[in-house]
């Protein structure tokens, strides 16, 4: 692959789409937002019996195996369900945090979420929200045979679904990541209240919280920068699902939706809204597979790849969202119709893993030097 | 113009002794024989070592691929060859003055006078008009027949009694374009392309290559554009230090480096349906929309970072790059016109591949 799916990645895409039609329709997205980790462990253990806990582990984990196109297809299809739940931040954003630890780390840490049994988050951005690790002041100590961890995360996704948290913190003014059990770190969780609430967001105080040390120095360096490349993909592949989704729930009600006796897409005012949503969504998509392809092969260009993909989702996806309301028209504007849950998620990935203003200047870097 | 015309005429020259031409091309017509991706990587290369572009644009870009899609076996011996190698130039006669956007409304005809066709009308828009030695033309042969049903495709030699060539002044102040008028112009029958009365599935064989294809030369020049704009910020100067550290400017060019590449991967997804199914769908609009969209917002970014220094024209004292940058802005509002409109294309998009109602 590198422009299109093969017959293999399709055959993924399909299966995805389907189990997820099946056991996440849109009645059970409503649900599970309501509740609060919109978390279900039934469909959890589901998509466990399908491997996908383990989609991008390595074969002798335990895992699928699978390259970052793989990822990606199925990944798109989840957001074109909206799917709730942790499964962007456990397997996109903690499981390649996890992966880079020593072996007991991953028997410990890494086999119960392949296995499904269990989940996880990592907690990374402090106040000032910046994905610059160099931002970053939470700090570890060493206490006997562990550590403590000291200091203030926000936006942590998915905190309350997790059984154990990824954290970011100085050891004695090294990078390091530390796993802290949900048990540990209960107290000190906050949920905020996001525009997404199939995703739900959370502040999370460590005031000397016992954790145990993954890696540090270099390795936890580089395992931040793929870990977040790969969630960035992930993240991204979701979008361009999400606006596929949109663009069809749109076309299908400018089909249907009659004013002055004939359907609105006969008109060309409405007709180049869905043209244009069809634009932002399809261009969306041969960046996704792009960058995914680049981090697969781990191309030279692949940061800026992935930055380019993520840079350009944000906006399409905003966009889509804009003009699928538009043409919604009041019903659009309505609790009931489901565009707006799509454009609350597309607000909070805008967001997510580095804003688009942050992910131009990586380009910048890059091409202006 | 002529001589810079002539210039990039000897540089295809070179290309296509070389065998870089075509490199998509069959081999028997004086192509390289390789895939439409393979040709993609070459403009790519072409474009990373900064090589101009080639002089016959419409007859590698559009005319050849429908010849080779339509035309007869001696058709192709006839005029492929000569195309690569730019020894005929092609310029297309489809748009008149009342037939632009609704194109199968137009009204030049021809009828048939023993194995001759004799044609009359008038067409318009024509790029390289002014230096054509053939041209790909759309005439009415049934006008009995509803709109698409009577057209004919025809290839007809510039120099032949009867055509007159005026330049058309553009905004930008040149005349790239051309009135082509036809007065009594005989031409064999033997140079229809397709069948007569099929002319327009042949056009739109045409408009369909002319919207999908088009973009990867045009990447080339493109992305020169950028880069050429990106060096010009590291020696411009503002508040003591270079524009490329300014946040802003920084900001502006990340953004269209990101959609350039954004339009070179759809382009890249397209060639690989192309190479597929061997004529290309409808979403080639969206490349049409994409590039002429984006070369507008860029423009205007090299606008906003040259500020007064960018509207000089040619010829003006401390005008940037000889004056480039006005004519580059003034140049893209034809953009989103030339090659079927924004509108256009949103019909199709929205009417072919969505499936909306037609609107008209």
């Amino acid at each position: 692959m590198r422009f299109e799916l093969n017959e293999t990645q399709l055959l993924l895409q399909k299966s995805a789409r389907e189990f997820l039609a099946n056991e996440c329709p849109m009645a059970e997205v409503r649900r599970l937002m309501e509740t609060e980790t919109a978390h279900d462990a039934g469909l959890w253990k589901k998509m466990a019996d399908q491997g996908w806990t383990g989609m991008i582990c390595d074969e002798e984990d335990g895992g699928m195996g699978l390259g970052m196109v793989e990822m990606a297809a199925v990944f798109e299809q989840m957001g074109r369900a909206l799917l709730p739940g942790p499964f962007l931040s456990s397997v996109a954003l903690a499981g390649p945090l996890v992966a880079a630890a020593g072996s007991e780390a991953k028997r410990r840490y890494l086999t119960p979420m392949i296995e499904g049994k269990a989940c996880a988050t990592a907690a990374l951005i402090e106040d000032s929200a910046e994905w610059d690790p160099a931002g970053w002041r939470t700090r570890a100590e060493a206490d006997g045979n562990g550590y403590k961890l000291h200091g203030r995360k926000m936006f942590v996704t998915d905190a309350c679904a997790s059984s154990f948290v990824v954290v970011a913190a100085r050891l004695s003014g090294e990078m390091a990541l530390f796993a802290v059990s949900k048990d540990s770190a209960g107290s000190g969780i906050c949920r905020l209240k996001g525009m997404d609430r199939t995703r739900p967001v959370y502040e999370m105080k460590f005031e000397g919280t016992p954790a145990e040390l993954l890696m540090k120095g270099a390795a936890a360096e580089n395992a931040l920068s793929h870990a977040l490349a790969v969630a960035t993909v992930a993240l991204a592949a979701e979008m361009t699902g999400g606006m596929s989704k949109v663009l069809e729930l749109t076309v299908a009600y400018a089909k249907t939706r009659k004013q002055f006796d004939q359907v609105i897409g006969k008109f060309q005012a409405v007709q180049h809204m869905c043209a244009d949503m069809f634009l932002w969504t399809e261009s969306s998509r041969s960046a996704v597979y792009y960058a995914a392809y680049a981090l697969d092969k781990r191309l030279p260009e692949a940061a800026t790849a992935v930055s380019v993909a993520k840079v350009y989702a944000g906006e399409a996806y905003r966009e889509v969202g804009n003009r699928g309301i538009q043409v919604h028209g009041g019903m659009g504007f309505t609790w009931e119709n489901d565009v707006h849950l799509y454009y609350r998620r597309a607000k909070a990935s805008e967001n997510a893993f580095g804003e688009t203003g942050d992910h131009r200047e990586r380009i910048a870097r890059q091409v202006v030097g | 113009m002529r001589e810079r015309f002539e210039h990039l005429r000897a540089w295809q020259r070179r290309l296509y002794e070389g065998g870089w031409a075509g490199v998509a091309w069959p081999k028997e017509y004086g192509g390289r024989g390789a895939s439409l991706m393979e040709q993609v990587i070459f403009l790519e290369e072409m474009a990373r070592a900064q090589a101009p572009p080639i002089a016959n644009t419409l007859g590698v870009g559009l005319i050849g691929p429908t010849i080779i899609h339509f035309g007869t076996e001696e058709q192709k011996r006839r005029f492929l060859p000569k195309i690569l190698s730019a020894e005929e130039i092609w310029c297309q006669g489809f748009s008149e003055p009342n037939a632009g956007s609704d194109v199968a409304g137009l009204r030049s005809t021809a009828r048939l006078d023993g194995d001759h066709f004799v044609i009359d009308g008038q067409k318009v828009w024509n790029s390289y008009g002014w230096v054509a030695d053939w041209c790909a033309l759309v005439v009415r042969t049934d006008p009995s027949a509803p709109k698409h049903k009577g057209l004919t495709y025809i290839l007809v030699d510039m120099k032949s009694p009867g055509i007159e060539v005026r330049p058309i002044r553009q905004m930008s102040g040149e005349s790239e374009f051309a009135e082509l008028f036809f007065n009594n112009v005989r031409t064999p029958a033997a140079n229809v392309l397709g069948k007569v009365n099929q002319g327009w599935e042949v056009a739109l064989g045409t408009l369909m290559h002319e919207r999908a294809t088009l973009g990867a030369s045009i990447t080339i020049v493109y992305r020169r554009s950028f880069d050429r704009l990106v060096e010009l910020t590291r020696q411009i100067r503002k508040n003591g230090r270079p524009l490329s550290e300014d946040a802003v400017v920084r900001q502006k060019l990340a953004q269209a480096y990101t959609e350039l590449e954004v339009f070179r991967l759809n382009q890249m997804r397209s060639i690989s349906r192309l190479s597929g199914a061997g004529i290309p769908g409808p979403e080639g609009s969206i490349l049409k929309i994409f590039w002429s969209e984006y070369n507008q917002r860029f423009q205007q970014t090299a606008q906003e970072i040259l500020g007064p220094y960018g509207m000089l024209e040619e010829g003006s004292p401390h005008a940037v790059d000889g004056g480039e940058w006005a004519y580059g802005f003034l140049r893209t509002r034809g953009n989103t016109i030339e090659a079927g409109t924004s509108e256009i294309q949103r019909n199709i998009i929205g009417h072919f591949v969505l499936g909306l109602p037609k609107s008209y």
